[in-house]
């Protein structure tokens, strides 16, 4: 195991070992809780989460985020559901059942322990959303109701509507405007964390900009918490919002936080294909459209006539063929590779042959224009008002797009970073889904983190930090940070070139899609890593930036993302360069069996995580070896 | 297609703004408006003309941070959608499009097209919320809730606080977003024990806040993105006289309960 890499797992008993380690953790008296500060950047499901649990507790918390309001985090986007192992159909699931799924289905290169944890919190996440008054759907009994996601054969996805994301992160939402009415949470909104500050080696506080003044202020706590989201705005169009960045896990990298597995970047299947150059992002259509829509596209090369004027014997239903028991609910890096497989093949549909069919003509035959309604309405509408077509009457045109960053910052078990009091939970960390991420567990594990984990993991952390000891914001170490960030932004500001910034994001995206997106290799990976220093050093010598800093600003906002974007993006190819075999949706070409991917567990049963040594230095590659002790490492197969 | 625009332009807060015309050329109508107001940004970078700022993030219509007004329609011509879901074949070639921001006097604009809403959020302060102790709650399923419930829970609970009920409204009151946390919360049995405190807080900060008042114009249900109806507001004013009732009778605090 790498120096660096400790990932403190409990002893003992797979199932156990949760509880054995809440039983061992320091805590902290209630009195002394309020002397100690907590800065949490980020506020989607994992920052609101745990900010209202932390100052719920008694801490006192300040709580940052780059949106106007906190309501307004990349989580009220989320679509589909949230898994959890209560088995309320009576289906079989199990919270073992739900730890080997999402074992399984990120290729077994997850942490075994955090998973299963995962799986045992996910019960007590939903009562805690519905308490919160989370309108979660409902049998007409008034029983919740559930649906099946990619990758399971149980139902146990909750959803409300097609916007539930939306639905928990108001809910958490709620939770942290009742903590901040009752003093307890001071929230900086339109704030943006540019640097990380360190003293005497551990996380001791950040040094933001205010977006609307464009001031640089610096800020001390006890522990540092980030749940800023997944990079996946790197590859430019995705499904993102286009507020999404790496800079908070980018800036903690440099400062020497080991970020882990950075290639491993989910892409889902059934996302509306792009039309042209002009757009800005792709429409994710949920994954939940699956549990009723057939996948397929023509038998046929370049058959341009319209569906349905395509009889059935001329159609190929692939997902049914290909994978027989799991057909069109397959996981999602598996039914990326096959729309695209298909589309390679010259058998793709629409404008520019990206794309396949999801039809729904089957399921309005069994229940109903009306049936169909119910379950999907805000999602055929949404398909409306992009395309201009009426998926009731014609199948949908999805293609896969960019969608979740699997990788992060490395954490332990106690969801603590590698520099001490820092810890990381949501999508800005590494942690539970391996290669791939199946549906409706990213909510999940944002909400565990910040409602069932972090609580008792930063008791533990401060327990062993004397109260009151936290430094000034005007100690040393917070000024040099504060005017190393001023330099950043002057020099962004006077590069004084020709070119909007817009147009260098456009630019890595392509290089990434092209050389690091579905399919990896060699030589590709390579060309890569010759063109984004290229683009970066283009980018300090001729981005066009206007304006000042002491302003609102918003292109200079995108050039300091971008620019870290840049330096990431070199990373992300590195990484899926040194990983030489396929697993999840680190799909290299040169290893493959039958078009599946073929893992190599003797070299690469591992995390990567790397560590920073310096500008102009190569990264170090460090190892979080991966044992599983509790399942078999088997092949992944759906079929 | 070829446009001209007409925006708004204000350099912060305290300075005072004015109209300024853009010309967007050669645009493809699959566009969105945001799309379509970048291409125009890029352009304007170019030509050394500081960019327009407008608020924008998940550009899928379910953020509620995009917030244009769009020759006098808050959200632009498309019913029941976002500004970032307006395409330009919603417009006719040539025309002239009028881009303001929202037009509220509790939401300052802070530069360009970017208003404040902060306002929002201290009136959800104020009782939008369930006062639950993380960790503590009762099994999800000990207590059924009619699917009939839920549905309407969520209807209500679907408001993105954008703010265009507040932009499209005369007296620039957001009456619908208080009225649709209330009913969201207050419908379900969790709600129940704040109900009349929660009707009171809310109404109160929004009248602290500085908004107008609500004269029953439904202005605000016809822009609504997310399409909630007005009849909450009816809801909102009954609940909130059965909890001024009832604070009458029990002033100290307990004015939860059996309102409405
Ligand atoms: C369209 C779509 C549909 C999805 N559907 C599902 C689904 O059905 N089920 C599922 O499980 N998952 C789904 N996901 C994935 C899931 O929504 C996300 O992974 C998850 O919500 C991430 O939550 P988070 O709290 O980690 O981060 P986010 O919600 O991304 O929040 C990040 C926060 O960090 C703040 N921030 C970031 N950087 C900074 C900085 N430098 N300074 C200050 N603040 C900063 C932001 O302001 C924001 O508050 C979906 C995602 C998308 C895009
Ligand atoms: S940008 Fe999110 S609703 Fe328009």
């Amino acid at each position: 195991m790498s120096a660096i890499l400790n990932p403190r797992v409990p002893e003992g008993p797979l199932a156990e070992k949760w509880t054995r380690r809440k039983n061992e953790m320091k805590l902290v008296a209630p009195n002394n809780k309020r002397k100690y500060k907590v800065l949490i950047v980020g506020t989607g499901l994992g920052g609101a989460s745990a900010a209202a649990s932390l100052a719920e507790m008694g801490y006192e918390v300040e709580s940052f985020c780059f949106q106007d309001s906190p309501r307004r985090a990349h989580s009220i986007a989320a679509q589909g559901g949230i898994n959890a192992a209560k088995n309320y159909q009576n289906d079989g699931d199990s919270v073992y059942r739900l730890f080997y799924d999402t074992v399984k289905g990120g290729d077994f290169r997850s942490r075994e322990a955090n998973v299963y944890r995962l799986a045992q919190v996910s019960t007590q996440i939903i009562d805690q959303c519905v308490a919160q008054g989370v309108p979660f759907a409902r049998e007409y009994g008034g029983m919740l109701a559930n649906r099946s996601f990619g990758g399971a054969q149980v139902s146990r996805t909750f959803y409300a509507r097609g916007a539930t994301g939306q639905q928990l992160l108001l809910g958490a939402y709620q939770a942290l405007s009742r903590q901040i009415a009752a003093g307890r949470i001071k929230l900086h909104e339109r704030t943006e964390m540019v640097d990380l500050v360190l003293e005497d080696g551990k996380a001791k506080g950040i040094i933001v900009r205010d977006l609307v003044t464009g001031e640089l202020t610096a800020h001390a706590g006890d522990a540092v918490v980030l749940a800023t989201g997944g990079y996946g705005n790197v590859f430019y169009l995705s499904t993102y919002a286009r507020g999404s960045n790496a800079t908070a896990i980018w800036r903690a990298y440099k400062r020497g936080a080991a970020l882990a597995n950075p290639c491993f970047t989910q892409i889902h299947p059934t996302c509306i294909p792009v039309t042209g150059d002009y757009q800005s992002k792709l429409t994710l259509m949920s994954e939940s459209l699956r549990n009723d829509g057939r996948m397929w596209v023509p038998k046929k090369q370049h058959d341009s006539r319209p569906p349905a004027q395509i009889p059935e014997d001329e159609r190929d239903y692939f997902m049914e063929r290909m994978y027989p028991s799991y057909g069109n609910l397959a996981p999602r890096d598996i039914a990326s590779r096959a729309a695209k497989r298909v589309c390679d093949e010259g058998r793709g549909v629409g404008p520019n042959g990206l794309g396949v069919y999801l039809d729904f003509a089957d399921v309005v035959k069994r229940i109903g224009e009306e049936g169909v309604r119910e379950k999907y309405a805000n999602l055929f509408q949404m398909y409306n008002e992009i395309t201009h077509e009426d998926a009731y009457k014609a199948p949908m045109r999805i293609y896969p797009a960019i969608h979740y960053t699997m990788g992060g910052l490395w954490v332990d078990y106690q969801l603590m970073s590698n520099v001490p009091g820092l810890f990381v939970v949501g999508e800005a960390n590494f942690s539970d889904h391996g290669a791939n991420r199946l549906g409706a567990s990213a909510l999940m594990q944002g909400l565990a983190d910040g409602y069932f984990v972090l609580p008792y993991t930063l008791g533990d952390y401060l327990a062993g930090e004397k109260p009151g000891s936290r430094p000034k914001a005007d100690a040393a170490s917070f000024q040099t940070a504060h005017k190393e960030s001023a330099a950043r932004i002057e020099r962004l500001l006077s590069i004084g070139g020709k070119k909007p910034v817009s147009e260098f994001h456009r630019e890595l995206g392509k290089i990434l899609w092209h050389y690091c997106g579905m399919a990896r290799n060699d030589a590709g990976l390579r060309k890569a890593l010759e063109l984004i220093p290229q683009l970066r050093a283009e980018f300090w010598r001729d981005a066009l930036v206007p304006g000042t800093g002491a302003e609102l600003n918003q292109s200079l906002e995108k050039a300091n993302r971008i620019a870290d974007f840049l330096e990431l993006g070199e990373l992300l190819c590195r990484d899926a360069l040194t990983r030489a075999e396929s697993c999840g949706c680190h799909f290299r070409e040169e290893f493959q069996e039958e078009g599946e991917c073929k893992r190599n567990d003797a070299d690469y049963a591992h995390v990567a995580a790397w560590t920073y040594n310096g500008e102009g230095q190569e990264p170090t590659r460090n190892v979080e070896p991966l044992t599983y002790e509790n399942i078999k490492l088997a092949t992944r197969s759906y079929k | 297609m070829n446009f001209t625009l007409k925006v708004w332009r204000q350099k912060n807060a305290d300075a005072s703004g004015a109209f300024e015309t853009y010309e967007a050329k050669d645009i493809n109508p699959n566009m969105s408006f945001l799309e379509m107001l970048d291409v125009v940004n890029d352009d304007l970078t170019k030509r050394g003309i500081p960019p327009i700022a407008f608020d924008h993030d998940c550009r899928e219509g379910i953020c509620g941070t995009c917030s244009l007004v769009l020759n006098g329609d808050p959200h632009g011509p498309t019913q029941g959608t976002t500004t970032c879901q307006v395409y330009m074949r919603s417009f006719q070639d040539g025309d002239v499009i009028v881009v303001e921001p929202w037009r509220v006097g509790a939401f300052p604009v802070l530069r360009d097209l970017v208003t404040d809403r902060s306002a929002f959020d201290r009136i959800i302060q104020a009782g939008g919320y369930v006062s639950v102790r993380t960790g503590q709650a009762p099994e999800a399923n000990g207590a059924p809730i009619p699917h009939r419930m839920a549905e309407a829970a969520f209807d209500a609970a679907h408001c993105i606080g954008c703010g265009a009920c507040a932009a499209a409204c005369k007296n620039g009151s957001p009456m619908l977003f208080v009225a649709a946390k209330v009913a969201h919360l207050n419908s379900l049995p969790q709600g129940q024990p704040e109900r009349g405190e929660r009707v009171l807080g809310m109404v109160r900060a929004l009248d602290a806040e500085g908004f107008g008042s609500c004269t029953h114009t439904t202005a605000c249900e016809a822009v609504c993105p997310k399409e909630i109806p007005y009849d909450l507001i009816v809801r909102l004013n009954r609940e909130f006289l059965a909890a001024s009732a009832q604070e009458a009778v029990t002033p100290h605090g307990h004015a939860g309960g059996a309102a409405g």
